[in-house]
């Protein structure tokens, strides 16, 4: 045990004797979660428009009128025909370009339904799909209004829809996407330092020539990943905390779950995450493989974790395997607590997976450790 | 001359020596190409949805069965009171339900007013809105069919997706991946494959040499181009082999550009590698100081008109960003320069400005 302390205290010297890191390895969580919290985004908020009025009548101009009210679309051109648009889109001029073909309001009066073209540029997928929703909102409420006033509509059985669909949105109703976000980039962030900082310790032992002066000890290889799992177990807590903290009192993120179940599952995940990073250095050579490796495991395990884009969207296949992934589970469980409220009924077997797949790495880290050189 | 081409030899095996590293960087494009294209999608879909319907009947059978047929939803659960909803969707088991009142169908034949509730989960404030819009219109479509007396004004929206009328996934990613790759392979391993001579003082046995520190790094990096190009054309191969990304415009100025973009990610890379003292402060300024802006104010995943404003003025500064643009261009959109000089100009400018920045820290001599 006094081997462990001793050991676990040279590397915290070593660690705070390097200035440059340890203000890498505490700011760099905060700058980047107080910008990417801000970053992390689909909000579309004044597309720039483009539109074609070919009709040129009330209902045209009431329509274009009531895009611009909501302030979600901006009509930056006016055109009179289509033969600019093109070169608008290509050019990324505008987003979106809006057709009212020639008699619209007469069709609309006439017919009941009045057509009109919308193009996107598609380039941006996220970003298409959402401009197409907020116009098709607010066509759908001017068609609305519409029926309620337009003077001269054949057929006065026009009558307001009874069709009374109340929508809640739980958990998130001010629709504040970083309540989203923060939690998720909190894991992010600390899965990025800790697996990078421990998957690169022993191969700088390694590759300086300290290795071997610790091999040569007395002390066993349990002991030995013990003393270099602890430290950076300890920093990477911290570095949580303060994400916390930044993310309740700069973002004022929910708290609704317990808090302790947060630590509890960080305090495990953490474990998966830095015997992932020792496994790492054992396999490796140099701190440059080392953390090539780090990076290429890091990508894909943020990428297929659902932080981004959710894991229900992912084919089955995929979705299968994202199930071995401890980031998604460990992004879950801190959505679940902090936004809805879960509680250990829900989040207890995500929280009993990641124990095992602790166990079993540290288990295959310390098998793999090797004392001796080949 | 001799003692460079000698130089880049040296360094060429180096990172052929290295199977393992060389392996990840080759393996690395497809997988990721892989990855995006099947996995990272952001369209909605398979949403587990709960109906609590107190009394059933024809009418509320017909809903139900719609909601079903929909590949948009699986019906998770009917109930016959909303008891159980707080904890379903605390559990994550259901994110929508629809509430309906009791006596749907006579109350639709007598006329009456129908007040149908749709709870959506909305801790992700973008899935939610999609999944009420989806949800919203399965049951408007519903009455609509069922209340067939009704005339309602319509204006009908013909939305067509300019450049990418599916909106597949792979099409969009796919450029933001090359320029990703591109930033990770050239600026990544240029930092830290400098930084390492610094480390295990082999630096110094370089610089008194006779080759000049300019001729040092240039014989370092060369290597790291032709990797780089390497990783460009397997991002394309596979992107166009698996999931027929198109590339609209032309091959040669794509190419053309991806060099230039190289060298830009270079000349990032040496600048770090001046500034870090040890491998472990190299890597970390490579990963935060252009992985995550490379990710996300690029405009790779997150648009960058959803950015607030200091933050898009900060996405000027990142090469990624034009460098996006113009591979997007290119690729979906077909553009040529005429269109994207003022884009090739900026990164031009920016490259220029980091070689000098790079080379002047070489200048000065270990310390």
């Amino acid at each position: 045990m006094r081997t462990v302390v001793f050991l676990v205290r040279k590397e915290f010297l070593q660690i705070f004797r390097d200035r440059t890191t340890v203000f890498q390895i505490f700011m760099i969580p905060v700058i980047q979660l107080l910008v990417l919290a801000n970053a992390a985004t689909f909000d579309v908020k004044r597309v720039k428009m483009l539109v074609v009025d070919e009709d040129r009548s009330t209902v045209s101009t009431g329509l274009v009128q009531r895009l611009q009210a909501g302030g979600q679309f901006d009509v930056v051109r006016y055109e009179a025909s289509d033969a600019d648009v093109d070169h608008a889109l290509l050019d990324r001029e505008v987003t979106a370009v809006l057709h009212i073909p020639r008699r619209f309001e007469e069709r609309l009066v006439r017919e009941g339904h009045g057509p009109v073209q919308l193009v996107l540029n598609a380039e941006e997928g996220a970003t298409a799909g959402i401009v197409q929703s907020y116009a098709n909102a607010i066509l759908a409420s001017y068609a609305a209004e519409l029926s309620r006033t337009l003077p001269g509509l054949r057929g006065t059985s026009a009558r307001v829809s009874p069709l009374d669909l109340r929508t809640q949105r739980w958990y998130n109703p001010t629709r504040n996407y970083k309540y989203w976000m923060v939690p998720a980039l909190m894991v992010s962030l600390t899965t990025i330092i800790g697996l990078l900082l421990t998957a690169q310790n022993i191969t700088r032992e390694n590759e300086l020539g300290t290795l071997e002066q610790l091999n040569v000890t007395p002390m066993t290889k349990i002991q030995f990943i013990a003393a270099k799992l602890i430290p950076f177990w300890i920093l990477s807590m911290l570095i949580f905390t303060i994400g916390l903290a930044i993310g309740k009192l700069v973002f004022g993120i929910p708290m609704r779950g317990n808090l302790l179940l947060v630590y509890l599952a960080a305090g495990v995940y953490l474990i998966v995450v830095l015997g992932m990073g020792l496994g790492i250095s054992t396999i490796t050579r140099t701190q440059q493989q080392a953390m090539f490796v780090a990076f290429f495991v890091i990508l894909i395990f943020l990428l297929m974790s659902g932080l981004f884009t959710p894991v229900d969207s992912m084919p089955d296949w995929a979705q299968t395997v994202a199930e071995a992934n401890p980031v998604k589970h460990f992004v879950a469980i801190m959505r679940a607590v902090l936004m809805r409220g879960a509680g250990l009924e829900t989040v207890g077997r995500p929280i009993a997976g990641l124990t095992v797949a602790g166990v079993a790495v540290l288990a295959l880290a310390v098998l793999r450790y090797r004392k001796s050189v080949a | 001359m001799r003692a460079f081409l000698g130089f880049v030899r040296k360094e060429t095996l180096h990172l052929l020596r290295d199977r393992q590293t060389l392996a990840i960087l080759l393996l690395f494009p497809v997988v990721q190409v892989l990855i995006f294209g099947f996995a990272v999608r952001t369209d909605v879909r398979d949403i587990a949805i709960a109906v609590v319907d107190p009394t059933p009947d024809v009418a509320t059978q017909e809903l139900r069965e719609r909601i079903a047929a929909s590949d948009r939803f699986h019906l998770a659960s009917v109930a016959s009171s909303t008891r159980d909803l707080d904890r379903q969707f605390r559990e994550g088991s259901i994110r929508q339900a629809l509430v309906l009142p009791t006596d749907v169908e006579r109350r639709l034949g007598r006329g009456d007013s129908l007040q149908v509730q749709l709870i959506t989960d909305g801790s992700d404030p973008n899935t939610g809105g999609i999944m009420q819009g989806y949800a919203g219109a399965v049951v408007d479509r519903w009455y609509r069919d069922a209340v067939p007396v009704r005339r309602a004004l319509r204006i009908d929206t013909q939305a067509r997706m300019r450049y990418n009328p599916t909106l597949e996934s792979a099409h969009l990613f796919v450029p933001g991946l090359v320029a990703f790759v591109l930033t990770i392979v050239s600026a990544l391993m240029t930092a830290i494959s400098i930084t390492r001579e610094k480390e295990t003082g082999t630096m110094e046995m370089l610089l008194v040499s006779p080759i000049r520190p300019v001729a040092i790094v240039a014989g370092k990096v060369i290597p790291y181009i032709v990797l780089g190009f390497v990783s460009v054309v397997l991002v394309l191969v596979a992107s166009r082999t698996v999931f027929g990304v198109p590339l609209r415009g032309s091959l040669l100025l794509l190419l053309a550009e991806s060099g230039l973009y190289i060298v830009t990610a270079l000349a990032l890379g040496i600048v770090i590698s001046t500034k870090a003292p040890n491998q472990r402060t190299a890597m970390i300024a490579a990963l935060a100081g252009l992985m995550m802006p490379t990710l996300l104010l690029s405009g790779f995943i997150f648009p960058i008109d959803s950015l607030p404003a200091p933050l898009q003025w900060l996405s000027h500064l990142v090469p990624a960003r034009w460098f996006l643009t113009i591979v997007r261009g290119i690729m979906i959109k077909g553009a040529g320069l005429a269109t994207l000089w003022q884009e090739t100009l900026v990164l031009v400018a920016m490259t220029l400005f980091l070689l000098v920045k790079g080379s002047r820290g070489l200048a000065i001599r270990l310390g």
